[in-house]
Formats: structure tokens, C-alpha cells, sequence
């Protein structure tokens, strides 16, 4: 009862800090107002004995949203919200779409009849999680590996406006053309 | 109980999925409809994780399905700020509106 | 062992108490490290932290025009608060506050955190400085953090689980992990400086810009602030003597006594060092992280795996 009452106003707190993202003017708000509803999936998944899923997810959205801030101060109009305006396209019909999944989902999820009984939960999750990662289901591991190291490859090739012919000439034999040096010497 | 917990869960899961979607529909920004979808597998992880906490603890299956949500959601930031860069840089563009000429 | 939380009512006031204590140690030790002021003495030195603190206790909180204080305030709560929670897990007698099957994560967590609250806390005061600091933090986070990972990932390899408990349990008898895993200590005790960013990693709230991301906190908010770096600076130290030095482990002396004693090794070894290091700038900190922290810290944790495989650790 307890766990289902604290799952239930975590829920609510994710849902709620979801919504203010697209409520809220400052984008700094939007921004960390979707990181408190990462937090909240985060120690939910913790009460669900998932330690290092949850632990991961707090981790990783929060690095994640630490970065997005950037990006939004960066490239949106109006960052602080000072001066209220609204960007947004299709609302109605976006609205539609929003209400349609959820109550497509929510229908299906209280008349499906669910198995009861799922048995005792595994001392370790963290074990059981890593060992499935290494064994039966390492493929799906192997394909995560690549596509990560395609995304730094293709994201690297987008973002970057430099490459190093313009850092070391046509030649490649000058030295480092960096509007910014590092701090090895090179 | 577990299955009332399981189902609640997931109908908060189910609500973030759509305001995620609204989110991800409505918004002109690159970076906000980044935002729509990052929602949108937030509550992917949720329902994951209650899958394997309220249905099938013994099996690894629903854990390594958040791992790959997460991965997926990796991969949408950084493969979608580095196409928000790389449309500002060439056209000073930063919303999807101005950008309809890469539909289809 | 399943997650399970120490529950008797003395634990939350006895981690916040060590805490605070270990910070305030690495407060008093920082002091010492650094000259003391033309004409002062030294027992002014030594109580400079407690003075400083009672100052901005009772100091009146400055504020900018237009700050976001919603923000500002979660900020200024945060770091404190995240320093407490990176305490939950530190090993005491073969138990801690929290104990999960990934503590080595709830650290982990707890400092990553730390990169929202110091980017709001540049955010909140609406003012350029700080926000040049909050930046400089965030540009220094991309070239600590993924090497202080694989530098905690290394410990877990070599304990064969992320439990703290666990991680001390297998270094017992002196097979402490520092032997195997010089690199990933170093790597460590850099990353724990940069977080808190202090001594050669204070750039986000370096004079150059005015106290960055301090800039405009004055009063409690400063005291709050300040309190959690220090905390967390001295709670990494004593977390460092748990995962690589074996915490409680040793000859003779009373394990606790051996855990306070390392802990003040680290401390010092921390203090000494970084005190004697100009500020490092962060983009050329970043350089360094990345091309030649980063392979030492994978190549590292590649030779612990092998290790493990070969039975060492057992």
C-alpha cells in the first residue's frame, strides 16, 4: 500500500513537471522542469529494487539536461522567458494526438488482465541485469556498442565546421590553426 | 495490489507518453520537440521498469529494455543537437517550421 | 543482499554529522595549506573557516535585479543536500546508510547532480559572471566526468560488485585496490577536486571572473554553498580511503582508526597537491582529460578485467 501510494505521487510528480515544460516561459525552467520529471522516474525505479537502472537514469538525464540548457540559452529566442511569447504549431491537433495515446494506453492497460503472481524479485537486480547484458543478450548489446560509436561518428561529422585541413592547411604539415589551444602540446 | 501498483504506473507511463507526443507535435523548436520525445521515452522507462518490477522480476528482458530506452535516448540528443547545429550553421535556422523543405 | 536502508533513527543524524566534521577537516586543512595572511598568525589560519562561515551566516543576502530565485534557491539547497547524499553510502564497519546493489552509481549520481545545481546556481542571480562561471563548469564536467567514471567503474570491476560494503570486503588484508589501481586513484581523487571545483580546478568560480559562479551568492545561500563543496570534497577523500585504500583495513590499530587516519592521508595528499597547482583553465583541462586521462583510465579498468579473470582479487 505504501509502495503504491509514493509510486503514485512520484507519478504524479513526473507528470506534472512534464506538463510545465511546455507551460512554463523561461527555458531554464523547461529545461530542469524536465530533469525533476526524469528524477522522479528515477527514484521510482528505485523503489522498484531497479538500483542501477534508476541510479542511471538520475545520472545520465541529468548530464543530459545539463547540456540541453546550453543548447536551448543557445538557439531559442527569449531564454529566460522575460518577455512571454508562444513557438508552438498545430496545437489542437497536437492536443488530439496527446489525449488519443493516452487513453488508447490507459484503456488498454486496465482491461488487460494481467498475470497475477510474478514471483519473488531477484536479490540482485544489478547482477541479474549485468549478467543478461554478458550472456543471452549480448547481441543486443553488440548492436548498442555500434550504434553508439555511429552516433559519435555522425554527430561529430555534423556538428563540427572544422576539419583538419583547416586546422593544419592543405598540406596537413603546419601547425594547429585552434581559435582555442588545448593543453597539450601539439 | 501489485497489479492495481502495475496499473497505475503505467497509466502515469501512458500520460507521459502523451504529453510527450503533444509536446513533440506542438512545439516549433528543434530543441523543444527534442524535449517532446525525451518525454516520451521517459515514460517508455517507467513502464519498463514496472513491467520487470510487477510482472516478471525472475527475467532480465524488461531491465535490458530500459538500457536500450536510455541508449535511444543517447543517441536522439546527440544526433538531434548535432543536426540543430548543423541547420543553424548553414541556414541560421532553429525551428522546424523553417525547415519543411526536408520533409519528404 | 537486497537494497536495504539503515533504518535506526541515529543513522541520518550520524552520516550528516560525520559529513559536516569531514568537511570541516578539509575546510582547516585547505586553510593551512595556503599562506597565511601578511601580518596574521597561524591559529588565524586555522579558525579562518569557522569565522568565515559565521560571517556569512549573519551577513545580508545581496540580490540582482530580475534573478530567478525559484531556480536559485533549488541551486543553493542542492549542493549541500547532494553532498549529504554521496555520504549515504560511505562504508562504516561493513554497512552504510543506503545500501544498494550500485552504491558506486549513487555516488556517481550524486556528483553528476552536481553539474544541474552549479549551472542554476550560475543561472538563478541573472547576472554575467556567474553565468561564465556556470559555463565554465559545465565545459570542465565533460573533461572530468567520463574519466572519473571509468576510474569508479574500475573499482567495481576489481570488487566484482558496486556495493560500498562489498568493495571493502574485498580489499581485506591489505590487498588494497591502490596497488592494481594507481591510475584510477589519481583519476579519482582529480575528479572529486573537479566537482567541488576547488584548488587547480576552480576556474568556474576563479577571481579572473570575478568569483564566477559565486559572484552574486552572498549570506546563508553562500554559507550553504560553500558547506557543500567543502562536504563534498571531504566526503570524496574519505570515499577514496573506502575504495582504494581498504577503509577499516589494517594491522594493529582499531579499524575506525585506520579509516580516519587514511581519510586524512587522502585529505592531505588532496590539500598538498592541488594547493600547489596553478588554476588550470578548462579547456585545456578538457585537452588533457581526453587524450591522455580517458585511455588511462579505459586502459586501467582493462587491466583489472584482466586481473579479475586471472583470479587476483580472490
Amino acid at each position: 500500500m505504501t509502495e503504491l501510494l509514493v509510486l503514485a505521487v512520484l507519478g504524479a510528480a513526473a507528470v506534472c513537471t512534464g506538463v510545465l515544460v511546455f507551460v512554463v516561459d523561461s527555458m531554464a525552467r523547461a529545461t530542469f522542469s524536465l530533469l525533476a520529471s526524469f528524477l522522479a522516474t528515477g527514484v521510482a525505479l528505485l523503489l522498484m529494487d531497479l538500483a542501477y537502472l534508476g541510479l542511471l537514469t538520475i545520472l545520465m538525464m541529468t548530464i543530459e539536461m545539463a547540456i540541453m540548457a546550453v543548447f536551448m540559452i543557445m538557439l531559442m529566442m527569449n531564454p529566460a522567458g522575460l518577455m512571454p511569447m508562444t513557438m508552438v504549431h498545430n496545437t489542437r491537433g497536437s492536443v488530439v494526438v496527446g489525449v488519443v495515446a493516452f487513453v488508447v494506453l490507459t484503456v488498454g492497460v486496465w482491461t488487460v488482465d494481467w498475470p497475477d503472481r510474478p514471483g519473488p524479485r531477484p536479490a540482485d537486480a544489478t547482477a541479474q541485469v549485468g549478467e543478461a547484458i554478458m550472456g543471452d543478450y549480448m547481441l543486443v548489446m553488440i548492436v548498442v556498442g555500434v550504434v553508439l560509436l555511429a552516433t559519435m561518428v555522425a554527430g561529430i561529422a555534423l556538428a563540427t565546421h572544422r576539419g583538419r585541413y583547416d586546422r593544419f592547411g592543405p598540406d596537413l604539415d603546419r601547425d594547429p590553426d585552434d581559435p582555442v589551444r588545448g593543453g597539450l602540446p601539439r | 495490489m501489485t497489479e492495481l501498483t502495475l496499473q497505475v504506473v503505467l497509466t502515469v507511463a501512458a500520460a507521459l507518453v502523451g504529453t510527450g507526443l503533444f509536446g513533440a507535435l506542438s512545439q516549433q523548436s528543434i530543441v523543444m520537440v527534442m524535449m517532446g520525445l525525451e518525454l516520451v521515452v521517459n515514460g517508455v522507462i517507467l513502464a519498463a521498469g514496472a513491467a520487470w518490477a510487477y510482472l516478471t522480476p525472475q527475467l532480465p528482458g524488461a531491465q535490458v529494455l530500459v538500457l536500450v530506452a536510455t541508449v535511444v535516448m543517447a543517441v536522439e540528443m546527440a544526433m538531434g543537437f548535432s543536426v540543430a547545429l548543423a541547420i543553424y550553421r548553414a541556414r541560421q535556422v532553429d525551428t522546424v517550421d523553417a525547415a519543411e523543405d526536408l520533409a519528404g | 543482499m537486497p537494497e536495504t536502508v539503515w533504518t535506526s533513527p541515529w543513522a541520518g543524524p550520524v552520516v550528516v554529522a560525520v559529513a559536516l566534521l569531514l568537511g570541516l577537516v578539509l575546510a582547516v586543512m585547505d586553510a593551512l595549506a595556503r599562506r597565511a595572511p601578511a601580518g596574521g598568525r597561524r591559529a588565524d589560519v586555522l579558525v579562518a573557516p569557522v569565522r568565515d562561515g559565521a560571517r556569512m551566516l549573519l551577513e545580508r543576502r545581496g540580490t540582482t535585479i530580475a534573478p530567478d530565485r525559484l531556480l536559485s534557491t533549488v541551486a543553493v539547497l542542492a549542493v549541500p543536500v547532494l553532498a549529504l547524499m554521496s555520504a549515504a553510502v560511505l562504508p562504516f564497519g561493513g554497512r552504510s546508510v543506503v545500501s544498494t546493489s550500485a552504491d558506486l552509481v549513487w555516488f556517481n549520481a550524486a556528483e553528476a547532480l552536481l553539474w544541474a545545481a552549479v549551472w542554476l546556481l550560475g543561472w538563478g542571480p541573472n547576472a554575467v559572471h556567474p553565468l561564465v562561471g556556470a559555463y565554465r563548469f559545465l565545459a570542465q564536467g565533460l573533461a572530468y566526468e567520463l574519466p572519473l567514471m571509468f576510474a569508479i567503474i574500475t573499482v567495481g570491476v576489481g570488487a566484482g560488485s558496486l556495493r560500498a560494503t562489498d568493495v571493502v570486503a574485498a580489499q581485506a588484508g591489505g590487498a588494497w585496490f591502490l596497488w592494481t589501481m594507481p591510475a584510477a586513484f589519481v583519476v579519482f581523487l582529480i575528479g572529486a577536486a573537479a566537482f567541488a571545483f576547488w584548488g587547480p580546478f576552480g576556474a568556474p568560480a576563479g577571481t579572473d571572473v570575478a568569483g564566477g559562479v559565486l559572484a552574486e551568492t552572498s549570506g546563508v545561500d553562500r554559507l550553504l554553498v560553500q558547506v557543500g563543496r567543502a562536504t563534498f570534497l571531504g566526503v570524496a577523500a574519505a570515499t577514496a580511503a573506502a575504495w582504494f585504500l581498504g577503509g577499516e583495513d589494517g594491522p594493529g590499530l582499531p579499524g575506525p582508526v585506520w579509516y580516519a587516519l587514511k581519510t586524512l592521508a587522502v585529505m592531505a595528499l588532496l590539500v598538498g597537491m592541488g594547493r600547489r597547482w596553478p588554476v588550470v583553465r578548462p579547456e585545456r583541462f578538457a585537452d588533457v582529460a581526453w587524450v591522455v586521462l580517458l585511455p588511462a583510465t579505459v586502459v586501467q579498468s582493462a587491466v583489472v578485467a584482466v586481473l579479475v579473470l586471472g583470479g587476483f582479487y580472490r
